[in-house]
């Protein structure tokens, strides 16, 4: 797929987004993880056993800690709720937060900067 | 920590310059957790330090290549090994142990097709929310990734069927690991934890300064007085109240306060299949089990329920029937200890989450005796009006639910149930009077046939004076009939008692009733001799005569010492009542046998 830069129109056309403005609202989730081996397939092992959608997601360590920092993307549906709930059983996930206050856009912008493989 | 856990001698081998005599003085000084310092020892004989700290004392399981470290260092040791003959088997024996005594039981087995096998047992557990903590062993780190002999991801495998799961990487990482794992396996909603150990762990050598305090359960945060608040008034202000009780209240020791909860508010229990024994079929205010094959009064009277104060229950599928119809004129307030059951599948007008018996204590508080002659009345009548159609037991002594009863008057109250999955298992939930909390066995979430006769070997190692009797079908029974081995082996007073249709019955029923009689891969067309078997592995074997006083032979039979397989044959063609057809509301429950819909 060409790396385009995305327009600022309503309707994002980058293929990390792939929800429909209009059909679902983003909801955007911050979570603080522990920082081991595993945590990632116990999050990401979540969604696929429940039936959830993940649209994207950013995972950085936090530096000078043993803990990582998520960003996950998710459509605003009923079962958000439900998301964040199983979410928050996990062992290694240490706090789930919601960020109504950022766009999903920030996701396009960050992969907009990575240059394309070639 | 009990003495004998601790085997100084065998545990490490202490420098020269430590005499006995000064450990034992340090360790009467500063405690349990003092150990020598710095003392050396393995991998697989700290992981066994562990476990008998965590009070383990039987661990039943399989030997492989990838454990052998660990069965090592288990040698001598004051935990005694039960040698199962299929993992799954001892899966289902350590859950046999931890539904009996509500406290985690642990189970072992190699890696590959030992991990695998266990999978079963684990994921039956999660559902059903029984403390299990599952020991496998893996390869050497250094093999891992390589497609080893007998290599399986069992962290991947065991992820989405567990609470939580480990690889640990190193020695020293089992002091946290262990008693992490027995922790959560046992607190809030219990659950099954997986601890893979690779080969190179267990042999590895590690220093110890001291050793962790064992793993418990840490009690979790106790509910705020609002809700509470809100809920006695709730219960004061309704006029046709039942209490919806699931596992957690048996789970939390709540038994005695849901009963009281009800008789001081006037509110008929229905029980799920889980909660059986909570209440007393005695007791006046139980209307028996909802759901698929429950009783039509519970679901009747559901129907009619204006609150609906679920306690410990999740609102699964075969009790709510079509979700949507379920309790329809009911305001619902749930009582859980696990939040992402709150709203999981029925909107709560009010929700409460904690301990359940900690939330009752504190209701009984708020809720002053209330009468409702009415409403207990309609409750009365709906019980009366509604009793479970069978033949009178002179007429057909083997009916299946004459049978449960007549068990139920052989058997005393205290005497352990388990059954596998199937027709069976529902006449026995409708039909066997359970007095007391955990004394029916039985795999309700994940439904696994099989889960019977090992669960049943697991109640009679952790209850050694009480009666244990598996009720089974012959379909169930073969799944896991290896263990007859294990059971001779033992020689533990359980007896098996096989409601023999020559069929997988409610796969024939429904074949029969949604399926125009299509009969499909549901009869046995070869039926084996089970009491010829059961005599193979050295257990006593019966066929019930159902010509000459069956009850009789059977009686006889249950009087004998030790394990015995008693095979009673019943009716091929008998149907579970009252039936929910699935996905519809549980009003539509069908309640004879319909006309046949084709000649």
């Amino acid at each position: 797929m060409p790396n385009q830069k995305t327009p600022q129109s309503t309707q994002p056309t980058c293929n990390v987004l792939r929800y429909k403005l209009g059909s679902a609202k983003p909801a955007l989730l911050e979570l603080i993880v522990r920082n081991h081996p595993g945590t990632m397939s116990h999050i990401t092992g979540l969604f696929a056993r429940r039936a959830f959608n993940l649209e994207a997601i950013v995972v950085v360590p936090l530096p000078g800690t043993e803990t990582s920092r998520i960003l996950l993307h998710l459509a605003d549906e009923p079962k958000l709720e439900q998301v964040e709930r199983q979410l928050a059983k996990l062992h290694d996930v240490l706090s789930v937060h919601h960020r109504n206050d950022l766009s999903p856009e920030i996701f396009n912008r960050m992969i907009s900067q990575i240059p394309a493989a070639p | 920590m009990r003495r004998e856990g601790l085997d100084l001698t065998k545990d490490f081998a202490p420098p020269v310059s430590h005499r006995r005599g000064f450990f034992l003085l340090q360790r009467l000084r500063y405690g349990k957790g003092y150990t020598q310092p710095n003392m050396k020892t393995t991998g697989a004989n700290l992981l066994r330090i562990l476990l008998e700290r965590q009070g383990i004392r039987t661990l039943p399981g399989i030997p492989g290549g990838a454990i052998l470290p660990f069965y090592d260092a288990l040698h001598g040791s004051a935990i005694r090994h039960v040698l199962a003959r299929h993992e799954q088997g001892a899966g289902f024996i350590a859950q046999g142990m931890a539904r009996v005594t509500g406290r985690a039981a642990a189970c072992l087995a190699t890696s590959g097709p030992g991990a695998t096998n266990l999978l079963t047992a684990i994921a039956d557990a999660r559902l059903d929310s029984v403390p299990l903590v599952a020991i496998t062993g893996q390869v050497s780190q250094t093999l891992i990734g390589t497609d080893a002999f007998q290599e399986v991801d069992t962290y991947g495998l065991t992820l989405p069927i567990t609470k939580h799961n480990f690889l640990v990487r190193s020695a020293a990482e089992l002091l946290d690991i262990v008693p992490l794992a027995f922790q959560l396996a046992e607190s809030g909603r219990p659950g099954p934890v997986a601890i893979d150990v690779p080969k190179d762990v267990q042999n590895a050598s590690v220093e110890i300064d001291t050793l962790p305090e064992p793993g418990r359960r840490q009690p979790p945060s106790p509910c705020a007085d609002e809700p509470i608040d809100a809920l006695a008034h709730l219960l004061a202000q309704a006029q046709r109240p039942v209490l919806y009780l699931g596992g957690g209240v048996i789970a939390s020791n709540a038994t005695e306060l849901a009963r009281t909860l009800a008789h001081r508010a006037c509110a008929p229990v229905v029980s799920t299949l889980m909660a059986l024994g909570a209440v007393p079929p005695e007791d006046p205010l139980f209307m028996g089990m909802l759901g698929m094959h429950g009783t039509q009064g519970a679901n009747f009277l559901l129907e009619e329920a204006d609150l609906v104060l679920a306690i410990g229950a999740r609102f699964d599928d075969r009790a709510t029937g079509k979700v949507a119809e379920f309790c329809p004129r009911a305001t619902i307030a749930h009582i859980d200890i696990d939040p992402a059951e709150i709203g999981k599948i029925k909107t709560a007008f009010l929700s409460l989450v904690g301990d359940a018996a900690d939330i009752l204590r504190r209701l009984l508080d708020r809720v002053p005796p209330q009468t409702r002659p009415t409403w207990l009345a309609r409750a009365t009548e709906l019980r009366a009006s509604y009793p479970l159609q069978h033949p009178p037991r002179n007429q057909d002594p083997l009916h299946p639910v004459n049978l449960c009863r007549f068990l139920g008057e052989q058997l005393p109250a205290d005497a352990i149930i388990t059954t596998d999955v199937g027709q069976h298992q529902m006449w026995v939930a409708q039909a066997y009077p359970f007095r007391q909390p955990r004394t029916l066995l039985t795999s309700g979430g994940l439904g696994t046939m099989g889960f019977g006769l090992p669960a049943a070997i697991g109640a009679a190692l952790a209850a050694p004076d009480r009666r244990v009797a598996c009720v089974t079908g012959d379909g169930s029974i073969l799944m896991n009939i290896q263990e007859l081995a294990t059971l001779a082996e033992e020689n533990l007073p359980v007896a098996v008692l096989i409601f023999n249709n020559t069929h997988l019955g409610l796969v024939r029923q429904q074949q029969e009733l949604f399926y125009q009689q299509r009969y499909n891969a549901s009869r046995f067309a070869t039926s084996p001799d089970f009491a010829a078997i059961a005599r193979g592995f050295g257990v006593r074997g019966i066929r019930i005569d159902p010509t000459t006083d069956p009850l009789a032979q059977l009686s006889h039979a249950l009087a004998a010492e030790g394990p015995c397989v008693i095979d009673i044959p019943i009716q091929t063609t008998e149907n579970v009542y009252p039936m929910v057809p699935p996905g519809a509301a549980n009003r539509a429950m069908i309640i004879a046998q319909p006309e046949p819909t084709h000649a």
